[in-house]
């Protein structure tokens, strides 16, 4: 222990640990949806204490760059968060992690100048500075890159070259050569190279993968902020970092190989799969075909008679709604077909969207009634009784290849089965494939109806039409 | 600069914390979820106080002054989002009209 352990770092050590404790507390809260919202706020109270208690630590002795670094990162954060639009919360989320990934990044650096500079540098003490570096700089960039790919600032397409793994690989490994190097013979113009190298590799890792699954790279980015934060709070003997990082690091896994799950795919296929590659090969033999085919068009008062003359309709809500902001206008549709005698639901892909739970929230902002939001296992039994699914800008969610197609990249993800139901009305902008790339069966079928157009003006038109029956 | 053991236990006992508390957690809450516990990392906060409160020279007060910076965002940005996710989440009875 500190020699000099007064009262005040007692207080401030019992302060480390409320805090951690309010973390601890606050994410399981967060796993429920009755409790979540408080779950946040225990843990946005728990930051709050360590954040004071830090101020009163002896061995922070000027506090004007804290306070200024405060004040802008602070209204950064405000500003952000508060005129961010709820499709783009995705996106969002990840740059706030790569904030959190940059700032692990800078500690790890600046402790290992003053190691150097202090001859204080011991080889284990380098190898975890080295390692949150490492990590810390790869979530920033990899983050960056990512809200790139969802904000559309950068191709959503992988980008692919030859011998991509095989370079990246000879170039992790340079990297780990080079902080060997460091760990051993300390040296401040090789530790720029290294979080060059580092940065670099954040974008090497995102690069490759495809947008549809950028909502589980977030993750996986997120659990590695968590890492790197656990790393400088070694580094820096603060336990309370260890805790929290770790925490995160641990869930943000858990969370990652949950969503992977959901689609039906491994991590490793995620991140070294190049789905986009894959599916350039598998389309060449299926996109002749899928020219030959057509889909048959429908107009919108001919869908508005057969949305308000159902018994049932079930709403397939997909990234296409969010794009659309069109949730309000979905639920305004709803209700009147309701008020027409038409039983409504909602079928409710995990992955449907960029991020689980992304359709949920989505209607939950238009206040659509959250006994009528149906898990894909509960809905999928019942397709075969429907007489409408209304797909909303849902593509590969719903491609039966995934049930039938052995050849197909998105072979054995789960999917929705509106292909069972007696009629499918899918609104689109156009035939253009969804995010894995790749054409779907599903829209040449006979039992179902395009409506081309984007998915609000679609959406008010049929509202529009159904008022006019 | 010491690296006790007792921090790796630490770290060991906080991996089946982290795994254990969130296990249960259903799908419709994975985005909130990411988005609050990316808040909580936000705690590196503190490990840049600590870099930006030292007396040191010029270079560490620009890396310490952006690491605080980027901390605070973390912080302050995570949280918020996450609460304007969860509050879509609350039932409002008051507003039906139908």
């Amino acid at each position: 222990m500190n020699p000099s352990f007064g009262f005040l770092e007692f207080v401030i050590q019992l302060a480390y640990l409320l805090a951690a404790i309010l973390f601890i507390l606050g994410l399981r809260a967060l796993s429920s949806a009755r409790t979540a919202r408080n779950g946040n706020l225990m843990a946005s109270v728990g930051m709050l204490l360590a954040v004071v208690a830090t101020l009163m630590d002896h061995q922070v002795v000027s506090y004007g760059v804290i306070l200024a670094g405060m004040a802008v990162g602070g209204a950064i954060g405000l500003w952000s968060a508060r005129t961010v639009q709820m499709t783009d919360m995705p996106q969002m989320v990840a740059l706030f992690n790569g904030s959190g990934g940059g700032a692990a990044m800078l500690v790890s650096m600046a402790e290992y100048m003053r190691g150097v500079k202090e001859g204080s540098l011991t080889r284990e003490g380098a190898f975890t500075i080295l390692l949150g570096a490492l990590i810390g700089g790869m979530s920033l960039t990899g983050s960056v890159l990512a809200f790139g790919k969802l904000q559309g600032l950068v191709s959503e397409k992988p980008l692919t070259f030859p011998m991509q793994r095989v370079l990246n690989l000879v170039f992790f490994a340079a990297t780990l050569a080079l902080g060997a190097y460091l760990m051993i013979t300390p040296g401040i113009p090789g530790l720029w190279a290294f979080i060059a190298a580092s940065l670099l590799l954040g974008l090497a890792l995102v690069a490759p993968i495809g947008g549809g699954d950028m909502p589980v790279v977030i993750s996986l980015l997120n659990s590695f902020t968590g890492l790197a934060t656990a790393a400088t709070g070694i580094v820096l003997n603060n336990t309370v970092l260890v805790i929290s990082g770790t925490l995160v690091g641990a869930s943000g896994t858990l969370l990652t190989l949950l969503m992977c799950k959901a689609m039906n795919r491994s991590i490793g296929s995620v991140v070294f799969g190049a789905f986009g590659a894959e599916v350039a090969t598998a389309s060449g033999g299926n996109g002749n075909a899928a020219g030959a085919r057509s889909a048959r068009e429908v107009s919108v008062e001919d869908a508005a008679v057969m949305l308000a003359y159902a018994k049932s309709v079930v709403v397939v809500p997909g990234y296409g709604l969010a794009v659309a902001q069109a949730q309000h206008s979905v639920r305004e549709l709803a209700e009147l077909l309701e008020k027409k005698g038409v039983q409504v639901k909602y079928a409710i892909h995990p992955v449907a969207g960029r991020m689980p739970g992304h359709m949920n929230v989505l209607l939950a902002e238009a206040n659509v009634p959250y006994p009528q939001l149906i898990d894909m296992e509960e809905i999928n039994p019942q397709f075969s009784q429907i007489d409408v699914a209304l797909v909303i800008g849902a593509n590969d969610v719903v491609n039966p290849a995934a049930r039938t197609d052995k050849a197909s990249p998105i072979y054995g993800m789960p999917i929705l089965d509106v292909d069972h139901a007696h009629h499918t009305i899918v609104l689109k902008r156009s035939m253009k494939p969804g995010f894995a790339g790749i054409d779907n069966d599903l829209f040449y079928e006979k039992k179902t109806m395009m409506l081309f157009g984007d998915a609000k003006d679609s959406i008010n038109n049929l509202v529009g039409a159904v008022k006019g029956l | 600069m010491h690296i006790t053991i007792a921090d790796f236990y630490i770290l060991a006992l906080a991996v089946f914390v982290g795994y254990e508390v969130i296990s249960k957690v259903p799908v419709i809450l994975h985005t909130p979820l990411m988005s609050g516990s990316n808040a909580i990392h936000g705690i590196v906060l503190v490990g840049a106080m600590l870099v930006a409160g030292k007396h040191g020279g010029r270079l560490d007060a620009v890396i310490g002054f952006i690491a605080v910076v980027l901390g605070t965002i973390n912080v302050v940005g995570g949280f918020l989002v996450t609460d304007r996710m969860l509050q879509m989440f609350k039932r409002k009875p008051a507003e039906k009209t139908s």
